[in-house]
């Protein structure tokens, strides 16, 4: 089992949930990418997910998408996004996940992708735009590379689908919370209730819930229903606000600090 | 020649179905629904009878004899697409989904739209059949194609300014997306070109089909043979898939499809996704993409708004990898040229999309024998763009 599987295992002893926290590589930029992360870990964020900027990100809302332009215009890129991984993994072992879509992975060689994130430390990829249908073609390397290949399960997916889909996961299952992009909206308790209790009647893999998760109170609720939270929007606006500021890192270590207190 | 796409919507290593999760349901329910439609002969007797009473179908196959003398070579034809209702071949598509669309019970239809001949388009079958519609389009294309604009909202039509990237065709399809991943329960995105996740470059491709099926026919009746060259613009490619598609297994046919080379190759400045671009994923599908070395996709350019993408149709990077078809550019310059020559000697005023397909039939006619004859698919016309002409001179 990898630093995921091992994570989950850890917080159901603790009885904890897990704080995913999704961050976008290289905004403001590459060298406080890094010492966010730290930052985050430091503060109890559990699993982070970094995110790959791209230039046509249609799964995210204007916070995220106003971030992915800001690390392109920083200059970030994949190749540098890995070395930020390896750099991470220096000072901790805090479980790393690549977010990104698929374009700048199949640029960079879907193969050497997958050998070398595994070799800088990189626990889990998930691609937001390479669905079931098409992961083939990535999936038979970094399985054979053994990262987590993390499988996204929306609120329209049922039936047939949902069983296969939970069937191939790896690492965690992610439950996108919103019928919508990223940080645009709040989920519904009923449904995510209903989603996530059909999710778990197939699998014993975690399940960590994320889109549109905006404060502490909505993640403890949704802690109380699925392994993990993800947060993204809400963080990469604080990110936004504070990057001229001394007070960034500060900022930022409150703020997952109050999430993950009420997923205690 | 092997039958493209597959079932998954791969044609050849191109296509596929490079979607999120949360659309992957209305894809596959969508994928269902056309097959069936494609079965149903009451779903076909529909389509061609909007086709015809409604759209005016047939469009004529007009030989330009004025043209044809002065450039002195081969015999120049016009589909002419422009005089379709709205004015282009957009429509042949819109009737195709908004009828789908009708029969999966769904009452909210969105687009994207550079020219805004689709987005018009679509805001008429949305009248048409009584649907709630919104319109994604660039604010550069909003500004430089006005006209349009005032159409679709005459027709009822929301339209939705997009700002984000070059605030052009791809931005608009992002937010397109973006809008229908929110909401995919009760809207049918009716997407504009032979692009997008599988089954859109299909479907949008069959629907548009009729146009090199009427050609094929009308050039029999007229010539007794078959053309030497089909000729049509590709900024995503529907006019040009719907011309070359009857005639993808008759190789003394040569097709040729015009990609926009904006202020020149050299200057980066185009939208020449074939000519200067490498494979990727962009949009649900797998194609040839004008992008950094890192995946990152390039700014677009050309001076037609409907050709201004980054990406083209996955079934033309097969047509063009296995070398079906020929891929050419053509600059502004080249196509506001051509826009002024076809409006003074044949009286037809073109798109700037469709000027594109004119200039590269005037520089490959004169060096044609006399009894070759070249078709060119004119998929519009150019009222719409008395503005950035006059801009230009």
């Amino acid at each position: 089992m990898g630093r995921i599987g091992n994570k989950f295992g850890k917080l159901r002893v603790k009885k904890e949930k897990a704080l995913v926290v999704y961050l976008t590589a290289g905004d403001p930029s590459p060298a406080l990418t890094i010492e966010l992360i730290l930052t985050l870990a430091e503060a109890g964020a559990d699993i982070v997910e970094i995110g790959v900027p791209f230039s046509d990100p249609t799964a995210d809302g204007p916070v995220i998408q106003a971030a992915s332009q800001r690390a392109l215009k920083a200059g970030t890129t994949l190749s540098g996004v890995i070395e930020m991984v390896r750099k991470v993994r220096r000072e901790s072992q805090i479980p790393i996940v690549l977010f990104s879509y698929f374009n700048p992975i199949f640029a960079y060689g879907v193969k050497r992708f997958a050998e070398d994130a595994k070799q800088v430390g990189a626990d889990g990829i998930l691609v937001v735009d390479l669905p079931p249908e098409e992961a083939p073609e990535l999936r038979v390397h970094t399985d054979a590379a053994g990262l987590d290949f993390i499988s996204l399960v929306a609120p329209t997916t049922g039936g047939r689908r949902l069983r296969e889909i939970v069937k191939s996961a790896a690492g965690f299952v992610y439950y996108i919370s919103i019928t919508g992009v990223t940080g645009t909206a709040a989920p519904e308790i009923e449904n995510i209730a209903g989603d996530i209790g059909k999710i778990r009647r197939l699998t014993k893999t975690p399940v960590a819930a994320g889109f549109g998760i905006s404060d502490a109170a909505q993640a403890g609720q949704i802690g109380r229903l699925a392994d993990g939270v993800v947060i993204g929007s809400v963080l990469v606006r604080l990110i936004d606000e504070y990057r001229h500021s001394d007070g960034l890192m500060r900022a930022v270590s409150d703020c997952i600090r109050e999430i993950k207190a009420a997923l205690r | 020649m092997k039958t493209v796409p597959d079932k998954r919507g791969h044609f050849g290593v191109f296509g596929g179905r490079y979607a999120a999760e949360t659309l992957m349901p209305a894809l596959l329910d969508l994928e269902q629904a056309y097959g069936k439609a494609q079965k149903d002969s009451s779903f076909k007797k529909d389509f061609d009878l909007y086709q015809s009473r409604y759209a005016g179908r047939p469009t004529s196959l007009y030989f330009a004899e004025r043209m044809t003398r002065q450039l002195g070579g081969a015999k120049i034809y016009l589909k002419r697409e422009d005089l379709n209702h709205t004015g282009s071949h957009k429509i042949n598509n819109t009737l195709g989904q908004a009828l789908l669309a009708r029969k999966m019970g769904k009452k909210k239809v969105i687009a994207e739209t550079g020219a805004g001949q689709h987005g018009v388009a679509t805001a008429t079958v949305a009248a048409l059949f009584g649907m709630e519609c919104k319109i994604f389009m660039g604010e550069e294309d909003i500004r430089r194609q006005a006209p349009n604009v005032f159409r679709m909202k005459i027709l009822g039509a929301e339209v939705v300014p997009v700002q984000s990237g070059t605030a052009t065709l791809k931005d608009a399809m992002n937010e397109a997306m973006r809008y229908w991943v929110s909401s995919v329960r009760d809207t049918f995105y009716i997407i504009g070109t032979t692009a997008g996740p599988h089954p859109y470059p299909l479907m949008v491709r069959n629907f548009q089909s009729v146009i090199g099926r009427e050609t094929k026919r009308q050039m029999a009746r007229q010539e007794g043979r078959l053309p030497d060259v089909l000729v049509a613009c590709v900024g995503g490619g529907s006019n040009a898939l719907g011309m070359f598609h009857a005639f993808r297994r008759d190789m003394g046919v040569a097709l040729v499809g015009v990609e926009a080379a904006g202020r020149g190759m050299h200057t980066g400045q185009h939208c020449a996704s074939i000519n200067a671009g490498k494979a990727g994923v962009l949009h649900g599908n797998k194609t040839y993409l004008l992008q950094d070395a890192h995946g990152q996709i390039r700014d677009a350019y050309s001076i037609a708004a409907g050709l201004d993408y980054p990406g083209v149709g996955p079934e033309h990077a097969y047509f063009a990898a296995t070398g079906r078809a020929s891929y050419v550019t053509v600059t502004d310059d080249e196509a506001v040229e051509a826009f002024g020559y076809l409006s003074r000697h044949e009286g037809i005023i073109p798109a700037l999309e469709s000027a594109h397909a004119v200039a590269q039939a005037m520089k490959i006619a004169p060096k044609m024998k006399k009894d070759q004859i070249i078709v060119i698919c004119l998929s519009g016309r150019g009222d719409k763009d008395a503005q950035t002409i006059i801009e230009s001179m």
